[in-house]
């Protein structure tokens, strides 16, 4: 289980929330929403452990993540706004080298197949990353999301410049993950298309 | 739940900065082309007097290098910092600064390695000979690594600011004096015929400090760049 307790944020002298206790529970997802500049990356940052809160806590099974530390980073996995991905690598060597740093199986063959299931073509696999398109690019890094097999997910804007077909095949694989009693919270736009019993929403308002 | 093994984490950090090495082989070349065109520019300035070359090799070969670091040094972090690299980094379930020694350990042989095995050649231009050539490579084999492990600290603390390659320089350049100082005595001990071994010596010492305390420093100055 993952809690937030009474967590305030801001950016330099700017308040973005305040006072934000939110619970995720196995098998859910927690869709945090609100405007442009309302904190949500900030928020997501926080949870990550990046950034540290004016005041409040985070807990992890009951745990401060503060004093967790790395025992804590081995439970996430975060796909920032920002891509995290080499643009001089091909996908599948930028795949390969997260994979590992993740500690997850990093084979060939597996790194591959997480490319198929985000709908990247075998021609695309040998190319430099930095001649795909934006949408292509995202789709390398959420691939990461296909070799994880750790339980907490943090998403920002993962639908971001993302197709309909690929925002489908994100759809169902937070699903699947959601039934295999994962937890996910995803900062978007966008409503996501899954069982209403499952999400619950956090709108963050100045 | 995964976790990558202290080894597996620091393998694939540094497997990844030489493999963007090997993309960039103009970026390896670059340095290592800045130190034999600065080096040569001496003996041109200076005159082909071999007294005269032999007396300033040491100093000049020494800040050649020097400064070969420092320019490699904007890129240490600054390419992970805006592609997100770095934030992926840092969620890595591995003390932060033993990553950082992978990444400084890479920034060494892109950027340091060449430099040192470059340098007999670059001696002999100045007209050292045996030992003293044998010094001089030694001095910088120990020498670059600490440079690099410095330079690592103001590259962090400068990650994200407008011009921060001036300000890497200031911050950075004083804290190199000591090195510079035991290096470039090393080699004009050897060639003054008194032991070079008292500065090796501390310029060893001077590796084990850098390498004790600058990973950690860097570690906390790259968590504050990233808030």
């Amino acid at each position: 289980m993952f809690q937030t307790v009474a967590l305030s944020g801001s950016r330099g002298e700017r308040q973005l929330f305040s006072d934000v206790s939110v619970t995720v529970k196995p098998g859910t997802l927690l869709a945090v929403v609100g405007e442009n500049g309302s904190g949500k990356t900030s928020f997501l940052r926080m949870l990550c452990g990046l950034l540290s809160p004016d005041c409040g806590a985070i807990l992890w099974q009951g745990k401060d993540i503060r004093q967790l530390k790395e025992l804590y980073s081995a439970q996430l996995t975060y796909v920032g706004h920002l891509n995290g991905i080499k643009d001089e690598l091909t996908p599948v060597e930028n795949l390969k080298v997260a994979a590992c740093l993740a500690g997850d199986e990093s084979s060939s063959t597996i790194v591959q197949k997480a490319l198929e299931a985000v709908g990247l073509g075998r021609p695309v696999h040998r190319l430099p990353t930095r001649v795909l398109s934006q949408g292509q690019k995202r789709r390398v890094t959420l691939a990461r999301l296909w070799l994880s097999t750790r339980p907490l997910w943090l998403l920002d804007e993962p639908f971001a410049s993302l197709d309909a077909a690929a925002t489908s095949y994100l759809t169902q694989h937070l699903q699947s993950h959601l039934s295999h009693g994962g937890m996910v919270v995803v900062a978007t736009h966008q409503e996501i298309d899954l069982p209403p019993d499952c999400i619950q929403h956090l709108r963050l308002t100045r | 739940m995964s976790q990558p093994s202290l080894s597996e984490a620091l393998r694939g950090v540094v497997r990844r900065d030489l493999l963007l090495a090997m993309r960039h082989r103009s970026d390896v070349a670059m340095s290592v082309f800045f130190v034999v065109i600065v080096a040569s520019l001496f003996p041109l300035g200076v005159g082909p007097e071999p007294a005269v070359l032999r007396m300033i090799a040491s100093g000049v070969l020494w800040v050649t290098a020097l400064l070969a670091c420092l320019l490699s040094l904007g890129r240490l972090f600054t390419a992970d910092y805006l592609d997100g690299v770095l934030e992926q980094t840092l969620l890595i379930p591995q003390p932060l600064a033993v990553l950082v020694i992978g990444k400084v350990f890479a920034h060494w042989v892109i950027s340091g390695l060449p430099v040192v095995l470059l340098s007999p050649l670059l001696g002999l231009q100045f007209g050292l000979g045996g030992e003293s050539l044998g010094v001089l490579t030694l001095s910088l084999l120990l020498g670059t690594p600490t440079l690099s492990m410095i330079g690592s600290i103001g590259a962090a603390l400068t990650l994200g600011l407008r011009g921060s390659g001036l300000l890497i320089a200031l911050l950075v350049l004083p804290l190199f004096i000591p090195v510079l100082i035991f290096g470039a005595g090393a080699v004009s001990n050897s060639l003054a015929g008194i032991g070079s071994e008292a500065n090796l010596s501390l310029l060893g010492a001077c590796f084990l400090l850098s390498l004790a305390f600058a990973p950690w420093a860097t570690a906390v100055a790259l968590r504050i760049a990233l808030e």
